[in-house]
């Protein structure tokens, strides 16, 4: 069986000093049935461009410049604008950091959900109010009944993320688009929306792409991780092997940089530099310039992926060298007992 | 025994609700509530707490910024609190601030040497321009940024080296306590953690003393010595921050904790820690403010407020920690 989300090649421009810089770059991964996949990346690397290139929502002067995004097989990037509004809701959801700037805040909550419902499904007002009622008891608001009458601004700022869940589940999507969904949310209540995240995509078998900057919420609730830096992705990997074994030196060094392994007293290993502006990304890798492990063929051109480990794939030449030094030592200590 | 560098005794800030024709007072927002901390000199305290805990409103207060109504605020002895503009004005070089959005404190249309000399000239340091210029670049290098670059806006430069800018202004009038206000929330983790590691290395060079105010326990466990917990505008938990982390006595502080998400493979899942919702600062619950969302509640937390208990440096609001035992 194919995964439910194939993306391919997937390149998304801005004009930006005078050329056409590619922000989101040539990106490939698959999000499986029923799978949660977090890409994770910090700010400028692309992770919510690609979200909404997947969903066609870039905002202009940015475009989609090439590449392929398949749900089910259906390639969604020529499909007629009517045909892609069927699929916002029904086929891909997707919920944002901010739920107030999502709500209307002159519309009552549930009126917004049976609106949502009733663009889907040929149901009267009275029944999307009941489904909307299920919606709310299912994303754990108390005192549903009551509360689909409210205000957003009457809601704290986790019932409004409950909301928008419930919402975005109005149409059973196969997959929820979860951009940042947690970090406007304090510690308690972010604990609370990601069990209720996950309890939802155990019930419903529904997809996740998760995209956060925060490693600790990947291992909370992801399957498995794409590692993003300045528009490309530098490494994938099964979670469990992402946290054990992080091969990219940006990832290492970003799970190194989390203050809450360091003890206190010692000093944090920071990674030095900043990410570069995508106007002047340099032809080879683009973390050359705050790399502990550079190389001169780092300068050159991008690094291909390679297989590191089952399902952990994995650019950077440091990696590839050491590997065929690996193999040549292998191969000397043969020849030295033969 | 010695003065600590800053002693906070009783403090309490609430703002009225006004409603009605005469803007009649009809009620309190309980913003901080009989806050009492101490900050030795050159040492690091973090308060941390949720949204709407009060823990901002405390730093204001501090400072006077925000007004307070009751309690004492001394700093090296002296009483700072409701203390005018002009009383206040030689103690501003003494305690300085770093907020959150370093692009919202700095002026944009203001070259970043005159942002950070601005103070200096204020307080009347540095013989001239020329001088003040030179101090300005050596506090650039100081917080590792070009000093060409003092010339330039702040939109010229990134998140974090704004913050460095942010940390070379209060600098320059050579304080000694430094309120950082989440000073690196809005940072990603790389540049956090270099931001993070420059506050360790000022603090050691030059014997500051940092009230941390944040919401990330990691930071905290990182950069302070003693760790506040507030909840509903009352510190719940104080004390050093290896036993805070190793043992925390009361249950909000043990819910915070467990409530971090891990990077542990080993460790996910669970049940939230914590139910349900902060209740609104304006009608706290009675008894004690967190007995609506604790697990350990017993039936006397309904009706009565916990007194702070405990007889070594950790001491947490909680009827569990009394030491001559609670009633089960």
């Amino acid at each position: 069986m194919t995964a439910l989300l194939e993306v391919t090649e997937l390149t998304t421009r801005f004009p930006m000093a005078g050329k056409e810089v590619p922000i989101v770059d040539a990106l490939d991964f698959e999000v499986g049935r029923g799978e949660v996949l977090a890409l994770v990346g910090e700010s400028g690397s692309g992770k919510s461009m690609t979200a909404l290139s997947l969903m066609r929502l870039v905002p202009k002067p940015g475009r989609v410049a090439s590449g392929s995004v398949r749900l089910d097989g259906e390639e969604l990037l020529n499909l007629p604008v009517r045909a892609m509004r069927r699929v916002r809701g029904a086929g891909v959801a997707m919920i944002f950091q901010e739920p107030m700037t999502s709500l209307n805040p002159v519309m009552r909550v549930g009126e917004q959900v049976v609106e949502a419902i009733r663009l889907h499904e040929r149901v009267g007002r009275s029944a999307a109010l009941d489904r909307c009622r299920r919606l709310f008891e299912q994303v754990g608001i108390p005192d549903a009944a009551e509360r689909v009458h409210a205000y957003p601004h009457q809601l704290s700022g986790g019932l409004k993320q409950r909301v928008m869940i419930a919402m975005a589940l109005s149409a059973r999507p196969r997959l929820l688009i979860a951009d940042e969904p947690t970090t406007a949310l304090d510690v308690t209540v972010q604990a609370q929306i990601l069990r209720l995240l996950r309890d939802i995509q155990e019930e419903t078998d529904m997809s996740i792409l998760l995209i956060t900057h925060d490693l600790g919420i990947v291992n909370e609730i992801a399957d498995r991780v794409a590692v993003l830096y300045a528009g490309r992705i530098v490494e994938t990997a099964p979670r469990t092997a992402l946290f054990e074994n992080p091969m990219h030196p940006y990832t290492q060094g970003l799970l190194r940089s989390m203050p809450a392994l360091a003890l206190s007293g010692r000093r944090l290993p920071e990674i030095p530099g900043v990410v570069p502006s995508p106007s002047d990304w340099p032809t080879g890798c683009r973390f050359a310039s705050r790399c502990s492990k550079v190389m001169a063929v780092c300068e050159g051109v991008l690094p291909e992926f390679r297989v590191q480990g089952p399902g952990h794939d994995v650019a950077c030449y440091a990696l590839q060298e050491a590997a065929s030094r690996g193999e040549k030592k292998g191969v000397q200590q043969q020849e030295g007992a033969s | 025994m010695t003065t600590p560098l800053l002693r906070v005794q009783g403090l309490r800030t609430w703002f009225p609700i006004k409603a009605g024709v005469f803007r009649k007072t009809v009620g309190h927002v309980q913003a901080v509530t009989d806050v009492d901390l101490e900050i030795e000199a050159g040492s690091t305290l973090a308060l941390v707490g949720e949204s709407g805990c009060g823990k901002t409103t405390v730093g204001r207060s501090i400072l006077g910024l925000t007004p307070s109504q009751s309690g004492r605020v001394e700093f090296e002895g002296a009483d700072l609190r409701g203390l005018s503009q002009t009383a206040w004005r030689p103690y501003r070089r003494d305690l300085q601030i770093i907020f959150q959005d370093p692009m919202a404190s700095l002026d944009p249309r203001m070259r970043v040497r005159d942002s950070v000399a601005e103070g200096m000239r204020s307080f009347g340091l540095g013989r001239d321009e020329s001088e003040r210029t030179e101090r300005v670049q050596q506090l650039f290098e100081r917080v590792q940024l070009d000093p060409d670059h003092i010339w330039r806006y702040p939109h010229e430069f990134s998140g974090g080296q704004r913050q460095r800018i942010c940390i070379a202004r209060a600098l320059a009038v050579e304080p000694k306590l430094i309120v950082c206000d989440e000073a690196v929330s809005a940072l990603d983790v790389s540049i956090q953690a270099q931001i993070l590691n420059l506050l360790a290395d000022l603090q050691s060079e030059l014997g500051l003393a940092y009230l941390f105010i944040t919401h990330d326990l990691g930071v905290v466990r990182y950069l302070a010595d003693r760790v506040a917990v507030m909840y509903l505008g009352q510190i719940v938990e104080s004390g050093p921050t290896a036993s805070i982390f190793a043992n925390p006595l009361h249950p909000y502080t043990r819910g915070l904790l467990k409530a971090v998400p891990s990077i542990d493979p080993h460790r996910r899942g669970g049940a939230p820690p914590v139910e349900g919702d902060v209740p609104s600062p304006s009608a706290p619950p009675s008894g004690c403010y967190f007995h609506t969302r604790c697990s350990d509640v017993m039936e006397q937390c309904r009706t009565q407020a916990p007194a702070v208990y405990g007889e070594g440096p950790q001491r947490a609001r909680c009827f569990l920690a009394d030491p001559s035992g609670a009633p089960r």
